[in-house]
């Protein structure tokens, strides 16, 4: 038997995915021309799923200071800063970063994989209990298996079950730290918070707040879900990422709990790689010092979301329960799923395609994310495809799509309010942001 | 052990494998594969999000939580059945 041969399902349904179109993870980019733009296959190319909340991949600002960085402290540290030592910006970015959040103490990450890598498994010891949301990042599910917690999964956004699982555990000695995520990456469903908070309140749990897709995007200074919320001062525990709004890589784990620095000799994934390069820190400093101003970023993005969603929603596809700046198409039939994606990527319109068993209820996803950079003239093109392919393959009818035309959609025309939804869900898009506001 | 409390036991343990059973059956198009040495992912094709969602009614059904490291090491229904009894002993 090879070695590889463990593999022969996953590689007999990446070559199904080959034989009709494109894949995923192959496609390379002749260009990136901007935040919002590509040529992919010598095609101009709309990018709409990207994570480029804020757009700031080609802020001039951002560009400069990495470059200027690499000139005065060249490309690498090539080490950690444990065996290496720190840089300058290692320090003044977790400074930034503690004054943001005004919070005590932060330890920056090489990636926002590993802050939560890093985090999860050096704060839940042996003894201790991880609760974690079932539809956590890969991050968070490979952190428990480094950490020697016992680990309990609770159902998806249900503060109850939660709660059922916390009741159990009274008795147990050992700490309980409970995980949650701000904006779900595949639905763009908000986590209900202050329910969490009550919850970890009520029992005298830990609570660790993932916050890579609302940094930026949420609250009115743009920290989050946490703020957006009102219960900063509950979270115990807070990860990010510098990948998504911030526009760049690396990650952080910020905390008022006293003693937070011991975690840098006891968290692996902190110890042995290399810290993040000086142009990176640079340029995530320049991108974080303008995120609590950037209310007009925040307006643009919530516009362009809203934008989107109500778009596609009246031309009668199933999206995700909220509003967010991450808007996805819920599809039951793979082929027809796949052949909308490749569609849309000759259209030259690129989302993402993401498949069981990484996506909710078994679904075909087609993921997009917003930026604050999209025009409105993108995203009515992206509807108008959208809208097109979704006819031609008998994803939507005429008679359920209330707008056929993804211009009508920028004047805000949806019937129904975008954010309804559950009532355990925060349904408000930040308060900088009027989601009705047009473009 | 009496006589007695080794019959509960059985019982007790019986009663386990007719829910997990009852579970099973209902995610599954064919309920003659379900028995006691049903290897649970291999024999009835279930994705990982079922198999969560069938963990999270067993966990509402018997009132207990499911480590997932327990889980990790179940393969059949009679091995899942085992680790619902300890659990139970481990929370009385």
């Amino acid at each position: 038997m090879g070695i590889f041969d463990q593999y022969k399902a996953l590689q007999e349904q990446h070559a199904a995915l080959a034989s009709v179109g494109q894949c995923p993870d192959q496609l390379q980019f002749d260009d990136i021309i901007s935040p919002t733009e590509a040529t992919l296959n010598g095609k101009p190319t709309i990018l709409m799923g990207t994570n480029n909340y804020l757009g700031m991949t080609f802020d001039e600002g951002c560009v400069q200071s990495a470059i200027d960085a690499l000139k005065e402290e060249g490309t690498g540290t090539t080490g950690s800063r444990i065996a290496n030592g720190s840089y300058n910006g290692h320090k003044a970015l977790e400074d930034e970063l503690t004054a943001f959040y005004d919070m005590d103490s932060a330890i920056l990450f090489s990636t926002g994989y590993q802050a939560n890598l890093g985090a999860i498994s050096a704060l839940a010891g042996r003894d201790d209990y991880l609760l974690i949301d079932a539809d956590s990042h890969a991050s968070i599910y490979d952190a428990c298996r480094l950490s020697d917690a016992q680990v309990i999964r609770f159902r998806h956004n249900d503060p109850k079950n939660l709660a059922r699982k916390l009741e159990r555990l009274q008795d147990k000695p050992g700490n309980k730290l409970i995980v949650i995520e701000s904006i779900y990456s595949m639905l763009g469903d908000m986590s209900p918070i202050a329910e969490f908070v009550a919850i970890k309140k009520k029992y005298g749990a830990y609570l660790l707040v993932d916050e890579a897709h609302s940094l930026g995007v949420l609250g009115e200074k743009g920290r989050g879900i946490c703020e957006h919320a009102g219960v900063e001062k509950d979270v115990d525990f807070i990860t990010g990422t510098f990948s998504k709004s911030i526009g760049t890589i690396g990650g952080f784990l910020l905390s008022n709990v006293p003693g937070l620095d011991i975690i840098r000799l006891a968290s692996r994934p902190y110890m042995f790689t290399a810290s993040p390069p000086p142009s990176v820190v640079a340029s995530a400093r320049h991108t974080l010092a303008r995120i609590a101003g950037a209310t007009d970023l925040r307006e643009r993005l919530w516009a362009n979301a809203t934008q989107l969603y109500t778009g596609l929603q009246n031309a009668g596809y199933e999206l995700g329960p909220t509003l967010s700046p991450i808007v996805a198409i819920r599809l039951k039939d793979a082929e027809k799923a796949i052949a909308l994606w490749n569609g849309l990527l000759d259209a030259g319109i690129y989302t993402n395609l993401a498949l069981p068993p990484a996506t909710p209820f078994g679904w075909y996803l087609l993921r997009s994310s917003i930026s604050a950079a999209h025009t409105p003239e993108q995203i009515a093109k992206a509807v108008d495809i959208c809208t097109k392919i979704g006819l031609e393959l008998e994803l939507i009818t005429l008679s359920n799509s209330r707008a056929t035309n993804g211009t009508s959609a920028v004047n805000g025309a949806s019937e129904t309010p975008p954010c309804a939804t559950s009532e355990t869900e925060p349904t408000v898009p930040p308060k900088t942001g009027d989601s009705t506001a047009t473009a | 052990m009496t006589a007695l409390s080794s019959a509960g036991a059985a019982a007790a343990q019986n009663d386990i494998l007719s829910e997990i059973k009852k579970q099973l059956i209902s995610r599954v198009e064919n309920a003659s594969l379900v028995n006691e040495n049903t290897n649970i992912t291999r024999d009835l094709g279930l994705d990982s999000l079922t198999v969560m969602d069938f963990i999270f009614d067993l966990e509402d059904s018997f009132d207990i939580s499911i480590p997932m490291e327990r889980i990790a090491e179940v393969q059949t229904v009679a091995d899942l059945a085992q680790a619902i009894i300890v659990l139970q002993k481990e929370a009385s």
